[in-house]
This record gives C-alpha cells, structure tokens and sequence, in this order.
C-alpha cells in the first residue's frame, strides 16, 4: 500500500497532474483560477476576478459551489484536478455550478488515478448556464495499468436562453476499469449543448455512456457524440438520447465504436425522440472492426498493420 | 520497373484477370485505358496487395523481385504506393499528417507545396480531416497530394480524374506530370482518353487482358473507335 503524507499531497498531485498532460505552469499561475482536490482534500482554491470557488470537504470527498459572475468573461481556462493517488479511495465529488447571464468561460478537468486498485470516484454536478452564457468544459482522465476504479461521473445541466454548454469526455490514457457517465441537458430557446465522450476500453474494462438532450426551447440545437474504441474483452454500450420538443429545434446524436479484438463487445443504443412536428432529429451510428481499407490506405503509405491502426484509433479518439 | 507476367486472378471460379502482361518502365507514366468493369482497379489491387487479391496465376516483377507474397507495407517500403479511386475517410486524421505518413522528413512547407501543387489552398486544408466533411473531390486531390509527398517509385494511380470537375482537372494532371518530373513512374489507370495524352505509352484494357500497347494519341484513338461500344466486361462478383 502506498501512503501518502500530507505535505506531499500537493506535490504528488502536481507531478500526476503534469504526467497525465496537465499544465504544471498553469497550477502556479496567480492569474488562473484552479481547484486541486485529493480525495477528500481540498490542496489549493484559488478563484479570479469573476469566479468563486467554494468548497466543503465532507468524509468521502468535497462539495464545490462554482460560480461564475454575471457577464465575466474569463481570460483563462480554469483548472480542475482531482484525483487520489493511493491504490485505495473513495472521492465523491458534489458539485454545483452557477454560470450567470452573458459569462463565457473555458474549464479544464483533470481526473487522476495513476495507482488505482479500488478506487472509486463519483462526480454528481448540478449545473445551470445563463442566458447567452457559454461554458465549455473539458475532463480528461488518467488511469494507470491496474483497471481497478470505478469512475461514476453525473451531470444535469439546464442551458438558458441563447447559451452554450460544450463538454468533452476523454478517457483514453491508462485503463478504463468500470465507467459509467450520464449526462443531462435541458435547453431553452436558442440554446445549445453538445456532449463528446472518447474512451478506450482495453482488457477487462466496462463502459457505459448515456448522453441526454432535451431541445425544450424554440431553435434549440444538440449534439451528443461518442467514440469508443474496444480491445481485448472490453465491453461498451452507448446510449444516446435526443428529444425534440420544440419548433426549430435540431438534434442529432453520432456514435462511433470501433472493435478490435475478437472478445470485446459493442453496443449502441440510439434514441430520437420528436413532439413538435417542426423540429428534427437525427441519428448515425456504426459499430464493428476497424475499417479495412482504412488500414490498407495506410499501409500504402508504409505503415505497418500495427501502426495503421493506431492512427486509426487515435485518430478516433482525438 | 515493373514486369507482369501472364497474371491471373480467378474469383469464384470466374476469371477475372486473364493472363495478363504488362510492363512499367523506370521514369515513364504508362496509362491503362479501359472502360468501367474491365479489371482496372483489379489490377491496380493486385499490384498494391489489397483487399485480399492475390494472383492466382503469374508474376508480378518489382525491381527483379516477386512481390506477390509480400505484405502491403512492404510493397510501399519497396516504393510502390496506390491512390484510390474512392480513398478512405479517416477521422481525426488531419490533412497535415496524412501527406507526412509516408516517412519523407519534410518540414511543413513541402506539405504546402504538394498541397499547392494539386490547387488546394494550404491555409484551407492543413488542418481539416480526412473525413466525410470533405467532398469527393477535395479528397482524390490530397490523395494524390499524398502520393506526391511520398515520392514513391511506383505510383498507381487508379482514376485520378473520377469525381473530379472540370475547374480541378488541370490541377490533378498538373500533379501526376510533376510526380513524374520528380522521378516517379506512373501506372495511370482511367477510363478517360483524354487523361492519358500525359502518358508515355498506354496498354489498353479488356476483359482483364492487355489487348494492345502503343503512343497514347494511337491507343486513345483506338480505344474510342472499338471499345466505346463494346460490352466485353468482368466485373468480379462481389
């Protein structure tokens, strides 16, 4: 068991933080507001004109409230890091957000669990977005070789009128282990969400991807995509829903999941749903091994099999 | 170059390729015109070792070795290289990094200038994909950019000019004469007589057999006079 003392929480949090392709710089900046959060403690809060950051840590994780100020327009992108670094943990992350009319900021999440070997980390986040807000959120996660974690992420988000939330979800360093991300989002009028997950499930890992729009408000738009990649016996279901509810509304929901292995399985479930005979929804998904000629395209160039499909997934999961 | 030598290919108990012999040589555009269902892209496939055709009869010579055993990198790794027809959409696969896949150490200006070279504006394309968000045509002409890049010695080209409008043309031509001009041969596939004016010579192309070989303005003239109307095809049967 590795142990951790307290004055080298910080320290060990940074160095994971950088490994997993953070900004080491950007953790020391006074003008980047940033939040690193070890298991159930908070290490640094630090807000900027604009933002509040407050935090509670509670007996399994911290309770974040995030706000961001009625017409901020944040410079820098905000860092997030979380992680817990021993082999074993619980991290609850409760987390509210409060994006207020006419903020436009940027938000870059870094989850980390390099030695995970029962760990579980659970993000329940209660966001709202403004009128003509914009808020884009980017998690990244880093895992290391253990594939023992559990990571539970969990979002209703409501987009007011004319505002934009755009989160992207990238688990495609280390092993997966088990996850299980839902997010929801409801818009208003003239609102639009976009949801992306990549994940590259490898060995024994399960992943289970549910993206829900709800397009309520007249000219909505949404999109919810996902990009799985499968080897070994890795397993990955995609559910993605879009409702159109009202007139002008436009949805479409895009999942991609490559096999590659004679074990792994895929499955995709999509659902367009529409109420309002002016709006639209659409749906693409195609599930199954990695395109031949694809490969062969790119070993005419000189690369071999391995290194074509490589390119391949890497290409998907960019 | 390249020597075939009395090619076979049977699928399905069908012949496809019919003792066919042809041969490249070192510095020379060599077109095969032939109409739709003749064999062209099989050929084009069975030279470049893709979608499992393999000859079923016959040799196929590449600088004095038999490459019909080796493995489709290897082909490449010897120098031969092929532009689809229809090449593949790739996402996440930026235009950048497709012309620099093919191993020439080249800065970013080269990439600028095969980009230039088939008309397409760098600034426009560098970093798109190579995906669906490109039309038909805007990917034959990075493919061909690609082969460009690649410097191949053996470039099979299998209709460079389908899918492309008549504004773009001159730009795909433009390309294969300078990919020759830098030392590649050709092996121009088409069904267009008019793209093979550029070749040196040209075979013409029937039920997967060579019927005849000769000056581009003769061959072409030939082509049109018989084989417009002709149906001798062999499409394979699936």
């Amino acid at each position: 068991m590795i142990s951790y003392s307290v004055t080298k929480e910080y320290q060990g949090m940074v160095d994971a933080y950088e490994k997993a392709g953070g900004d080491r710089s950007a953790l020391l900046n006074k003008e980047v507001a940033k939040l690193v959060v070890h298991g159930n403690k908070v290490l640094s809060a630090d807000g900027v004109s604009g933002i509040k950051i407050e935090t509670k840590e509670t007996k399994t994780g911290v309770n974040i409230y995030f706000l961001v100020k009625e017409g901020a327009k944040i410079k820098h992108p905000v860092h997030l890091c979380f992680g817990v670094l021993p082999q074993e943990g619980l991290q609850e992350i409760i987390l509210k957000v409060n994006a207020q009319d006419n903020s436009e900021i940027n938000v870059i999440a870094h989850c980390i669990f390099p030695n995970a070997v029962k760990v579980i980390h659970k993000m329940d986040a209660d966001i709202e977005i403004g009128n003509n807000a914009r808020f884009n959120y980017r998690e990244t996660h880093y895992h290391g070789e253990f594939g023992g974690i559990e990571v539970i992420p969990k979002a209703k988000i409501k987009v007011g009128k004319g505002g934009v939330w755009q989160s992207t979800f990238v688990l495609t360093q280390g092993l997966v282990g088990k996850l299980d991300y839902d997010f929801e989002v409801f818009c208003q009028e003239k609102a639009v969400a976009e949801l992306v997950v990549k994940a590259y499930g490898k060995k024994d890992d399960d992943i289970r991807v549910w993206e829900k729009i709800h397009l309520d408000g007249m000219g909505a738009r949404g999109l919810a995509r996902a990009r799985l990649v499968l080897t070994d016996r890795a397993k990955g279901e995609v559910r993605g829903e879009t409702y159109g509810n009202a007139p002008y509304a436009r949805g479409h929901v895009d999942c991609i999941e490559l096999v590659n292995g004679k074990e792994a399985v895929a499955r995709a479930i999509p659902i367009v749903s529409v109420t309002n005979e002016k709006a639209k929804v659409t749906h693409e998904a195609a599930i199954g091994s990695i395109d031949k000629k694809q490969v062969e395209t790119l070993m005419a160039r000189g690369l071999d099999e391995n290194e074509a499909v490589d390119v391949i997934v890497r290409g998907i999961l960019r | 170059m390249l020597r075939v030598e009395n090619l076979q290919l049977t699928l399905n108990g069908k012949s496809i390729i019919n003792d066919l012999s042809l041969h490249v040589n070192k510095g020379e555009i060599h077109g095969i015109l032939g109409e739709n269902g003749t064999g062209k892209t099989t050929i084009a496939y069975l030279i470049m070792g893709v979608n499992n055709y393999k000859p079923t009869g016959g040799r196929m010579i590449f600088e004095d070795e038999n490459i019909a055993d080796l493995s489709v990198s290897q082909r490449a790794k010897k120098g031969i290289t092929l532009a689809w027809q229809e090449p593949a959409k790739i996402e996440g696969l930026t235009v950048r990094d497709y012309l620099k896949l093919g191993g020439n150490n080249f800065g970013i200006e080269q990439v600028r200038y095969y980009l230039g070279t088939v008309g397409m504006d760098p600034a426009q394309y560098l970093d798109r994909d190579i995906d669906s968000t490109l039309s038909g045509g805007e990917r034959k002409r990075i493919e061909l950019a690609s082969v460009l890049a690649m410097q191949p010695k053996l470039a099979i080209l299998d209709e460079p000019d389908s899918g492309i409008d008549i504004v773009s043309l001159p730009f795909i031509m433009n390309g294969i004469v300078e990919m020759n001009r830098r030392g590649s041969s050709v092996l121009l596939i088409t069904h267009n007589e008019k793209v093979v004016e550029i070749a040196h010579r040209v075979s013409v192309l029937c039920a997967g057999r060579i019927l005849m070989t000769g000056a581009p303005a003769e061959m072409s003239q030939w082509f049109k006079d018989n084989c417009r109307k002709c149906l001798h095809i062999n499409v394979p049967e699936y």
